[in-house]
């Protein structure tokens, strides 16, 4: 028998449970969209994935070794980052732009801070919006269609109105055109009829399955759905955030979407499309920058859902999942700070 | 020194209204006086006593007939004469609790049989096998209260002992056995009394606050020892446990047994062993030594394996927020932990340290193997630290 107790605080018993389980149960949930990816838009997607990881571990690695402390490249939080900032480019981008979002990411994003739980804003998010400030053209215009599918979904029959757009930019075309007292009869009626196009079920079914233009990761709706129930199951996430985003971007478009004054936006097509399902479950989720509290979170996912549809129906943009999170996420500690939950048995102060 | 000393006999005096006396708990001679490794750390004052295999008992020790006749004040002043504390683990003068001011009254007493903590069994045998006992000592705890109402909470993963404590309740005594979830900490006095009776007691508070007194079984059964047989708190049951235990048992020891020797009775240690435990694995301090006496809340020593001791250092906090969910007390745990690792000590206790239970939850589920309760502990020392300097601050002032 030893002769040396090991002498500590209590609790003397833990769960089995690490960041790294975390991370890699991340990760584990993001393979089915990335298998995905590579199904709708070939091996290129791979390669970008592959290389923005890379560049994402190398530069945690080297930034680590630089600043004297251990190397934690096995955490799995720098592959986190990898694979969901290359889900947030396009899959037409040159080779180089993963590279250069990851090192940024990694660099700025986080270790700057101090590495894994200090970083204040959500790294990739952070990383995909330097390359869109920086790379505005690449970032916005190198789409690739689905295979099996069109750029936006749709099988336009001779309509010349947008045909080489993403989803969410048709809808906000064709909703810009009628909304304008310039427009030509024949081109509100054109764009009347695009717009009924994007809400049909065959269109809806393209961006449930994936098979449109977009950033490498975010096209499928199922394919995210089905790694998102797996990190519920595990309990890594849990509604608060991604059902009040959601739901919040759905009543919003919905009241204040459609074309045709109050209550006539399509919810569905704004949930679906773009890369709500991919910020909401995977990234406004993101541990480090959201909240810690059950109302904060709540907050947090009303906050995430308002930018989202203020930027998609009234902002530059065609899309605002990613500004939205990164803004929410500048807001966490002030969250945090006013929503402390009531102790068990805390009374008002009278008075 | 050299004193003859029965069982029962008085060698430790109370020193004030929350203290109690300590009973010598074999008989033979005294051969020591002097300071001892204590099982919550440090050396502690000590009586050694070698025994003289006779067990004979001190004239003190008389059983009682009248036991039914006795007054609340009575058996208030058995109880505190027979040195009995809470044997949950607290180890709080039992007489102080059920003494509570006018302003409070009491209208429900409890009678904690949710086991404090995973691994430890001792309230689960006493209720098997002593069921009888242990009512009729809650009965007088309940007459000492004043109160009509008591409730035995036991949690539902032991049928059998609800089995045992519903035949052991009389008919219209006022006395309920309800099954409670099985949880962490079901067993801690607020969360029980939630549980039973969804009253909570306010932050800061005690039970008596919401009219309720919450008392351990085996608490119970040394009422009763005292009452009917005029024994003091001389034994108690400790559960013997752990992977490299030979024989994980339960012993009833007198009080001052060494821990060394329950281990031999135990089977002895298998295993390597990295780990010794007075208590359970969620609040139990750790030992350095087995060279320490049993005492009067030493629900149990466990004992853990290289394998189950998880010794990697901890990671950063990555805000998940698990520690969260997990707190019954509804705290903040990784936002205390942050106040008081920069000493910011007013914010953590706005923030609720002093609310802090110590169970253990937060830390058990934390990913990155934070040592919050290792944290909390230090950050109420501090704070009562400064308390007492503000004390003697304001003390001064008003001597100048």
């Amino acid at each position: 028998m030893s002769e040396h107790f090991i002498v500590s605080a209590s609790p003397h018993v833990r769960e089995n449970t690490s960041i790294q389980k975390v991370m890699f149960g991340v990760v584990i949930a993001l393979v089915p969209a990335i298998v995905g990816s590579v199904y709708f838009y070939g091996v290129r997607a791979l390669l970008l994935i592959l290389l923005s990881c890379l560049a994402a571990l190398i530069t945690e690695a080297v930034i680590q070794k630089s600043r004297g402390v251990p190397v934690t490249i096995g955490d799995g939080s720098a592959l986190v980052t990898g694979v969901l900032l290359a889900f947030n480019i396009p899959p037409g981008v040159p080779w180089w732009m993963p590279v250069v979002g990851s090192v940024f990411a990694i660099a700025i994003g986080k270790q700057v801070f101090g590495g894994v739980g200090y970083n204040p804003l959500n790294p990739a998010l952070l990383g995909r919006a330097f390359l869109l400030a920086s790379w505005p053209v690449q970032m916005t215009t190198t789409w690739l269609p689905g295979r099996g599918g069109t750029l936006s979904g749709l099988t336009l029959k001779g309509v010349d109105v947008v045909t080489q757009a993403t989803p969410l930019a048709v809808m906000r075309k064709v909703t810009e055109i009628i909304a304008d007292p310039n427009s030509t009869t024949h081109q509100i009626v054109q764009a009347r009829e695009v717009l009924a196009d994007l809400g049909s079920s065959e269109s809806i079914a393209n961006l449930f399955m994936g098979q449109v233009g977009g950033c490498i990761g975010e096209t499928s709706a199922i394919l995210l759905l089905i790694g998102a129930a797996y990190l519920m199951f595990k309990h890594y996430i849990e509604w608060r955030i991604p059902g009040t985003y959601m739901a919040t971007v759905a009543i919003l478009t919905w009241a204040f979407g459609g074309p045709s004054g109050l209550f006539t936006g399509n919810a569905l097509f704004h949930i679906l499309a773009g890369g709500l399902i991919l910020g909401a479950f995977y990234m406004a989720t993101d541990m480090v920058t959201s909240p810690v509290s059950p109302k904060g979170m709540i907050i947090f996912g009303v906050g995430c859902g308002v930018l989202t549809s203020i930027i998609r129906l009234i902002g530059g943009y065609p899309e605002g999942v990613s500004y939205s999170i990164l803004l929410m996420n500048v807001a966490t500690p002030l969250i945090d700070r006013h929503t402390r939950p009531k102790k068990f048995g805390e009374v008002k102060k009278s008075g | 020194m050299g004193d003859e000393v029965k069982v029962g006999t008085v060698i430790g005096e109370a020193a004030g209204f929350v203290s109690v006396p300590v009973h010598a708990s074999i008989s033979g001679k005294v051969t020591a006086v002097g300071r001892f490794p204590h099982p919550l750390g440090g050396e502690h004052q000590a009586v050694v006593i070698e025994g003289d295999g006779e067990d004979s008992w001190d004239e003190s020790v008389v059983p009682r007939d009248n036991v039914d006749a006795l007054t609340p004040r009575e058996i208030r002043d058995i109880i505190r004469d027979a040195g009995i504390v809470g044997l949950g683990g607290a180890a709080f003068p039992t007489h102080v609790k059920l003494s509570p001011p006018d302003s409070k009254p009491i209208d429900t007493a409890i009678l904690n049989g949710a086991e404090c903590e995973p691994w430890l069994t001792a309230d689960h045998r006493l209720m098997l096998e002593r069921p009888a006992e242990v009512m009729r000592g809650f009965r007088l705890i309940m007459k000492a209260l004043g109160c009509e109402r008591g409730f035995v909470g036991i949690e539902s993963n032991k049928p059998d002992a609800v089995e045992a404590m519903k035949a052991a309740v009389p008919s219209g005594s006022g006395i309920r056995v309800v099954m409670v979830q099985v949880k962490y900490p079901q067993g801690a006095e607020k969360q029980l009394i939630d549980s039973l009776l969804r009253r909570k007691v306010p932050a800061g508070g005690l039970p008596m606050d919401v009219g309720v007194v919450v008392q351990n079984v085996g608490t119970a059964l040394a009422v009763y020892e005292a009452c009917h047989k005029g024994i003091p708190l001389v034994r108690r049951v400790v559960t013997v446990t752990g992977n490299p235990v030979g024989n994980p048992s339960n012993f009833s020891p007198r009080i001052g047994t060494m821990v060394a020797s329950l281990v031999e009775q135990a089977g002895g240690l298998s295993d390597e062993v990295s780990k010794v435990i007075s208590g359970g694995p969620m609040m139990g301090m750790a030992q350095f030594t087995l060279d320490v006496p049993v005492i009067k809340g030493m629900s149990g020593m466990l004992f853990l394996g290289p394998g189950d001791v998880d010794t990697r250092p901890p990671d950063p906090c990555i805000r998940c927020g698990h520690c969260v969910h997990a707190c019954p007390m509804k705290l903040l745990p990784t936002t205390i932990e942050k106040y008081v690792m920069v000493e910011a000590i007013d914010k953590a206790v706005e923030m609720g340290l002093n609310d802090c239970i110590e169970c253990g939850s937060c830390a058990y589920v934390c990913p990155s193997r934070r040592r919050l309760v290792h944290q909390f502990k230090y950050g109420k020392y501090l704070s009562a630290e400064l308390r007492k300097k503000a004390a003697e601050r304001s003390d001064k002032e008003k001597g100048n």
